[in-house]
């Protein structure tokens, strides 16, 4: 067992459950989209484009154009988030929610796709 | 995308997960400890936006205070642990990006991408030089006063920042690699559209020989110039169809046999291979008779062949080798065993062993001994110039200096060598008037020796007057084009006309569309014939004397005027 594949592995898995965490429910309700979750599916999402850095392969590479691309997606859902709440003062109106929810529902996607990547990965691996 | 940036990302995955981490303890901490209004009550904790905008001015060390309220003292005690934990994280950043930059392997790649960047952008024909020993640095030197763009690859960095710190006029991309390696000869624009030939000069004749084999196989459409010592190299070398092979020694040993034989037409030549603008080389009068050849290497046998066939007898004193004079103790550089070598009656002395020091010995003690003597030196190193210029013999050979003058005088004028073929032909006399018609006509230096061809590319305005049927004789195009009374300092040694070669042509030779022409000249007329040729204007002015503005109102008005007098 190779420690820096638990820990790379466990940042991808973490980033999608946390994503999805935030994702699921009523996508108008903003009782059910907690803001900590949306900040620490950011966070993981950003650690794990960090892991992904420097390499060189073709599943490398793709592995980090979906990570980006998750992050792209939750920085612009918390930037709605603060817009919203704190720069025009609507607060989190049903329009906002789905809004912000269906940003991290695209982040939950590519970090769905990076999840299957590094699951090919693993079973294409034979040792 | 370049490998450094891969490099820089790879290198600073640690750092920057570090400051994500610490940045989100910071802010999710801050988000949940209290805060206190102005009446010291307590009120709800920071939200994410104002937590983050908080600690990314506190980490970055900006620190605009307590915004947008003064803080809770709760507050306060956490932000204490986040400064301490942020300027950490920062420091780890940065301290390991300085370290990356200063990694000898972080600089290489960079280098190495700079240097592949230029060579892509290189607009020029250019040429590859490998290896800038001495004989690399003179023909990087001769290239940049021609205005010649060149691409350098040497294994020795030393030598690679020695020459970015020598005043070229351009600014030559330069790789510290091994040109052996196929890969280094392709970072350096083997396959470029624009390479126009690969010059392989270093000091080791397999790297020599490794370098032609590559260019034969990855681009067989750009000739290969390769510097080559013995003969089991050369024939090598031969064998896959290098272009043009020089070996110093046997080129010194035939202008020597020369020489000896037909000293004019030696000095014709000598005139026309060496380098462009420099001082014109003192005239050489060898004598025959009887020599002594002292060291017998490589050097030593082409020079021996070759001065046998001209009727010189000779001693050859090597104490290494085993087919020398063996009766003959010690190598030369005692008076006592050139004596035993008969120097009394001999006429000329070859010091010619790998070492400039004993060359000098043999020398000095020689023409003590019979200051009439002609003394032959072979310099190893042009580091010895000095002590070679004080001693002033006869004659000196200094081999990379003999194979640059080759290399740059094949590149620049190819067809130069089909003129140096054809040069049996000439009688002495002959050879000794063109001698002093190009001293004359050069004012003390070495003429530069170009060739042009009349074609659209090379020189479209000449191209065009002749498609028109117009008749211009060689001397017509030689006027100075800024005053028509004077004529330029060149002399037209070759015209070649498809299969026929002309020689010397004289003044009302008539050009032809196609002509290639092989001139001497120095290097300001060059530039002035060359423009003649190529601008049309320019050379209506040097055929008829008349100004032409070129434009079209102009020439409407001129032919009106022609046929109103006509």
């Amino acid at each position: 067992m190779n420690l820096e594949k638990v820990i790379f592995g466990f940042f991808i898995v973490l980033a999608a459950t946390l994503n999805f965490g935030f994702f699921i429910g009523d996508i108008e309700r903003p009782e059910l989209h907690n803001v900590y979750e949306l900040a620490a599916a950011l966070i993981v999402s950003l650690i794990a484009t960090a892991l992904k850095f420097g390499d060189r392969t073709q599943i490398g590479a793709i592995h980090l154009s979906t990570s980006l691309v998750a992050d792209l997606q939750l920085i612009a859902a918390a930037i709605t988030w603060a817009v919203a709440v704190h720069i025009t003062g609507v607060g989190m109106t049903a329009h906002v929610t789905s809004s912000v929810v269906s940003l991290s529902g695209g982040a939950l996607f590519a970090n769905i796709v990076s999840v299957i990547i590094l699951i090919v990965e693993t079973v294409m691996l034979r040792r | 995308m370049n490998s450094a940036f891969f490099l820089v990302l790879r290198r600073m995955r640690a750092p920057i997960i570090v400051l994500i981490v610490i940045y989100a303890i910071s802010v999710v901490g801050l988000t949940l400890v209290p805060g206190v209004d102005a009446e010291g009550q307590m009120t709800a904790p920071m939200s994410f936006f104002h937590a983050f905008y908080f600690i990314s001015y506190t980490a970055t060390t900006i620190g605009f205070g307590e915004i947008p309220v003064a803080f809770s003292d709760a507050q306060r005690l956490w932000v204490t642990i986040c400064i301490y934990l942020t300027v950490v994280g920062w420091s780890y950043s940065v301290v390991t990006l300085i370290a990356l930059l200063q990694d000898k392997g972080f600089q290489n790649t960079l280098t190495t991408n700079r240097f592949v960047r230029r060579v892509r952008r290189l607009k020029a024909p250019f040429y590859i030089v490998c290896g800038c020993g001495e004989t690399g640095n003179l023909i990087a030197r001769t290239f940049d006063r021609l205005n010649q763009a060149f691409v350098v690859v040497e294994k020795d960095e030393l030598r690679v920042e020695e020459l970015d710190l020598q005043d070229f006029k351009t600014d030559t991309p330069a790789l510290a690699a091994d040109a052996r390696l196929p890969d280094n000869l392709l970072l350096a624009g083997l396959k470029h559209p624009k390479c126009r030939g690969v010059l392989a000069v270093t000091n080791d004749e397999q790297a020599n020989l490794a370098i032609a084999i590559a260019v034969r196989l990855l681009n067989p459409d750009i000739p290969v110039i390769a510097r080559a010592r013995t003969a089991a190299v050369t024939a090598n070398m031969a064998s896959f169809g290098t272009d043009h092979i020089i070996n110093p020694f046997e080129r010194f040993a035939d202008r020597l046999a020369l020489a000896v034989a037909a000293p004019e037409r030696f000095r014709l030549i000598e005139l026309l291979t060496s380098l462009p603008e420099s001082p014109i080389p003192e005239p050489h009068r060898p004598p025959g008779g009887h020599w002594i050849l002292c060291g017998y290497g490589n050097f030593g046998h082409a020079v021996a062949e070759r001065l046998r066939d001209t009727g010189i007898t000779l001693t050859i004193i090597d104490p290494a080798a085993q087919d020398a004079d063996k009766q003959y103790i010690g190598d030369g550089t005692e008076a006592s065993t050139l004596r035993q070598a008969g120097i009394e009656g001999a006429s000329g002395i070859v010091a010619g062993t790998d070492n400039d020091v004993n060359n000098l010995s043999i020398a000095v003690t020689a023409s003590e001994i019979k200051p009439e003597l002609f003394v032959v030196t072979r310099q190893n190193h042009a580091a010895n110039s000095a002590l070679f210029t004080a001693y002033d013999a006869d004659f000196t050979v200094l081999p990379s200096r003999i194979v640059a003058q080759e290399c740059i005088a094949l590149l620049t004028a190819p067809l130069l060598a089909r003129f140096l073929e054809r040069l049996h032909t000439l009688d002495e006399t002959r050879c000794r008037q063109l001698v002093d018609r190009l001293q004359a006509e050069c004012g003390g230096l070495t003429p530069a020796v170009w060739d042009i061809r009349l074609n659209a590319a090379e020189s479209p305005a000449a191209w065009q007057a002749l498609m028109h049927e117009r008749r211009i004789r060689l001397a017509d195009i030689l006027p100075d084009g800024a005053d028509r009374s004077r004529r330029l300092p060149a002399v037209a040694l070759l015209i070649e006309r498809g299969a026929e070669c002309h020689l010397l042509p004289e003044d009302d030779f008539r050009l032809e569309a196609g002509d290639q022409l092989l001139m001497a000249s120095p290097l300001p007329a060059q530039r002035d014939l060359e423009l003649t040729l190529k601008n049309a204007n320019e050379l209506d002015f040097v055929l008829t004397g008349r100004e032409n503005s070129g434009s079209l109102l102009g020439r409407l008005l001129a032919d009106r005027q022609a046929s109103a007098r006509g």
